[in-house]
Parts: C-alpha cells; structure tokens; sequence
C-alpha cells in the first residue's frame, strides 16, 4: 500500500521552506512532487520600480549565496543596452569575486552535504574552512555577503595588491587537497551514503535540460566559461570535470575537482592582472531601446537575465530571470524514484537548490 | 524567587537553544547564522544551540522580509514555542523588509504579526552582531522567566 509523506515547507532538513510530497511503497519513493513559491517576493515586479542604479542593488538580493553572480549577469546585460565597455582590469576583478564565490558556494555545498549524510565533523571542517574563503572576499569587498562589486562599466572597488592575495588562495588550495578532497574521496562513511544512489541517467540529464554540476556529474560536458566565455574567461586555462555516473558521488567528485579549478582560475587571474582603471567612471548613461541576455556560469549553473528597456527611460521595463535550480529541479524528481525515503534529503540537495533564486 | 526559580533563570540564561525560520529571506542571513554556529564564531560557547523543532527551543530566530506565504506558519511556530520564549528578528527583512519595501506579496514588517524582542539589523548582519542579539535575547528569556504569569498576560 502506498503512502504520501509531505516534507516541508518548514522543516529541520530543509535550509529554505519549499515542500517535497513523496509517494512510498514502504521505504521506497515511488513518486515525488515539488511545491515551491514560499520564498515568492515579486522581485521582477519591484525591479520595474526601480532606476538602473537602484535596480543592481535589488537584484543583488536575489539570492545571499550568489549575490555576485546575479549583479554580474545584469550589469553585462545592462551594459549591452548602453554600449559601455568595461577596462580589461574591471573583467579581471569580476573573475576573482566570481571564482571565489563558486569556491565559497561549493565548500557551503560540501558542507550541507556531509551534514545530511550525518557526518557532522566534516560539516564543521568544511565551514571552518569556508570562513577562509569569506575572509579573502571581506578583503577584496568589505563585505561578506552582499559584496556590491558590480557596476555598469566595471567594478565598484579595485583589488590593490593582487599578488598579496596568492598566499591565501594556496592555503585554500592545500586545504581543499589535504583535508576535504580526500575525506570526500576515500572516507567510508560519505562513499557508502552517496555511491550509487540519486542516478540521473545521460539521457535523463539531457531531456530534463539540467545545467551546471549535476549535467556535468551525468556526462553532459557544458559549462559557460569554456562554451561562451565572458568577463575575462577567455584569457584563463582551465579544465571542466566530467562524470559519468550520474549519481550523489559523482556530483560531489564533480563540485570537488571545480574547486581546484576555481583555485587554478583564481592564481592566474591575480597574477595576469593588467593594471589601468577598474570601471568607467560616473559618465551619463544612456540607455538604447531593446532587450539584451546576458549568461553567466553560476555555481550550480546557467544563470540568464534578459532585460528589456525603453529610450529615455530610467527604470527597466522588464527583467527576467531564469535560474540554474528551476532547471535543475525536474530532476529531483527521476532521482528519487526507487530511492530510499531516508536517501532523499540528500539527494534532493545534491543538485544544491536554492528556492530564493527560482522563487524570487 | 526561590532556589529552584533561580536555577532555571541561570540555565535559561546560559543555554539558549535556537530554531531558525526562513520567511522568504535571500539566504543571506541564513548562512550567516549557520556560520555564526561554526567553528570561527562558535556559539555553543554561549550554550546556544541550533534545534530541530520550535517545541525544543526558547530563542526564536527569524529571517526574511515576510512574505504573505509565510504569515500563518510564523504564528503557528512561535505558538509552538513553550513559553518563556524570546523573538531575535535577523536582518533588515524583518525589520524594515529591506529592498522589497512596497511588495504587494509580502505582509512585512515581522512586529506587526508577532512582538520581536530583539533586532539584529544588517544585510546582512555581521555573524558577531547575530551572537550578540541571541545574548541579548537570553538576558531578555531569563527575566521573562523569572516572573513568568505577568508577562504572558503583557504580551497578549
């Protein structure tokens, strides 16, 4: 006899309230449903409201994990529709604040993970650890969550000394490689709670059209920064981790390895800094009638902003945004099918949702 | 105040235990509360402690600018909450809601569904400032608790 089980929307294992209904056959999910919208703060509406100054910091608050990504995505778009281009250095500093949000979000990611797997010391390790990261952004930004870096034409502050910053992201990188790679990798506990378990297949990946880390833990090899590079990604040497499993592991394996490559992206982009002016200056902007799109690679996938305006006017007149986790989210669904009920949690935080993104 | 009162007031002081409740914030306080729990900032040292269930908790915590979705679970939590109990509003949201002011789907500011104690502003609020609004908070349960009939008629 099957029987539903409704999780949420305010409950202890979820970190946002949204509301997972599963269908159990015993301890086997037959069928899963998603309600999501208690996070609903009519952000697009309000972004009509708001001046093009006004509307960067709104947008800003779209989500607190990837406040970065989001300023950066609209200011590119808005910066299409003015024709402003920003100082090679501005491109420069929206790489690092880029890369150390994603190195931020993954450690944050690992983090809940092993929390939900019931490994607690890891999950301290791994915040532990995160406070480094937030440390070199508070240096570069000021500011822990919100950093406000982004503006039309380029940055809002400059990093003075680059190079000062390399001895913090090789400490990162040494503790990513001697502690949290390989408990992730080898420890029994986190192998046998996330092996095998959550597979969405190729084909499944494809069909459900999932962005970021969970298509790339299923074998789809696409990332932003190598398929349609912005900011200064052209210039950087990288790799994109490719799993082909499919299941909680390899998505864990996948966010693991794009750390290193985070750290890798980061020393390069300190070191080759150029030097020159970080934004345009406070010139008169003017907008041009039209839409433009704007696509970043946000930690847990595409990010697209499309944002129209009218001649003469101040405010936008619309901005849409589509979010990684609104693609992602289908997937939960084929992942837990045949899973057990108490494999769940972790399995519907693999693809790292984030509902205040997809509600907004 | 009797001994056995006295006790309590000092336990209640020492050992706040906390739940958290999301009311459509950005996530920023969130992590930030989760990071004030962390190694670096270490709140058990104050004996706080994050609970699973508003039932367990004396202290609580909630973030975000309130959307209507949201009104009726915050009356049922901080209904579920054994008394004496204490509100800690982290963040601007909750406050003022922020950026979202003028937003017909949000019911915001939080004071007007239940009373808050204790306001932590910031947007986020630094994971130091949350600490010292729970210590606050603390202070505020213990007294409450030591003249426990008064008070639940005051806040009605």
């Amino acid at each position: 006899m099957s029987y539903k089980i409704p999780m949420g929307p305010y409950h202890p294992a979820l970190e946002e309230p949204y509301k997972l209904d599963m269908i159990c056959d015993g301890e086997t999910v037959s069928d899963a449903k998603l309600h999501i919208g208690f996070n609903f703060r009519g952000i697009e509406h309000l972004a009509e409201t708001r001046n093009y100054i006004q509307v960067i910091a709104l947008m800003e608050r779209v989500c607190g994990i990837c406040s970065n990504i989001h300023t950066l995505t609209l200011c590119q778009a808005m910066e299409k529709l003015t024709g402003i281009e920003p100082p090679l250095r501005a491109l420069y500093i929206r790489v690092v604040m880029a890369e150390l949000e994603r190195l931020h979000s993954h450690v944050l990611w690992a983090g809940i993970a092993a929390k939900l797997m019931g490994f607690k010391t890891m999950f301290m390790t791994c915040f532990a650890l995160r406070e480094k990261v937030m440390d070199v952004l508070q240096a570069i930004s000021g500011n822990r969550v919100n950093y406000s870096m982004n503006r039309i034409g380029g940055v809002n502050r400059d990093i003075e000394d680059p190079l000062a910053l390399l001895s913090m992201v090789e400490e990162l990188e040494r503790e990513m490689v001697h502690t949290i790679i390989p408990i992730f990798t080898t420890s029994t506990t986190a192998t046998l709670r996330c092996a095998g378990i959550g597979i969405l297949t190729n084909e499944k990946a494809i069909s459900c059209g999932v962005v970021g880390p969970t298509a790339r833990a299923s074998g789809v090899p696409q990332d932003l920064r190598r398929a349609a590079p912005y900011a200064a990604y052209s210039e950087m040497e990288f790799d994109v981790p490719v799993e082909k499993a499919g299941d909680v592991r390899a998505r864990l394996l996948v966010r693991a390895l794009e750390i290193m490559q985070s750290c890798r992206i980061l020393r390069q982009a300190l070191t080759k800094m150029p030097s020159g002016e970080f934004n345009t200056g406070d010139g008169k902007i003017v907008f041009s009638t039209g839409t433009a799109t704007s696509r970043v690679e946000a930690p847990r996938g595409e990010v697209v902003y499309s944002v129209s305006w009218k001649e003469n006017s101040r405010n936008p007149a619309r901005v849409h945004v589509r979010t990684p986790t609104f693609q992602n989210m289908p997937a939960i669904r084929w992942m837990v099918i045949g899973a057990r009920l108490a494999d769940t949690p972790l399995i519907q935080a693999s693809i790292d949702p984030c509902y205040s993104c997809t509600d907004r | 105040m009797n001994l056995w009162s006295r006790l309590m007031c000092s336990c209640r002081r020492r050992s706040p235990w906390i739940f958290h409740m999301n009311s459509g914030s950005c996530n920023g306080c969130d992590i930030e509360l989760v990071a004030s729990l962390t190694p670096r900032y270490d709140a058990e040292q104050l004996g706080v402690r994050l609970e699973g269930s508003p039932r367990h908790a004396d202290i609580l915590c909630i973030t975000g600018p309130v959307t209507r979705n949201s009104v009726h679970a915050i009356e049922t939590v901080y209904g579920q909450v054994c008394s004496p109990k204490a509100v800690v509003a982290i963040g601007s949201c909750p406050a003022t809601t922020n950026v979202f002011i003028d937003s017909r789907v949000l019911d915001g500011p939080l004071n007007r569904h239940i009373p808050v104690d204790v306001f932590v502003p910031g947007c986020p609020p630094r994971p130091d400032a949350i600490l010292q609004g729970i210590a606050k908070a603390a202070e505020i349960l213990a007294e409450r608790g030591s003249r426990p009939l008064v008070n639940e008629e005051n806040q009605q």
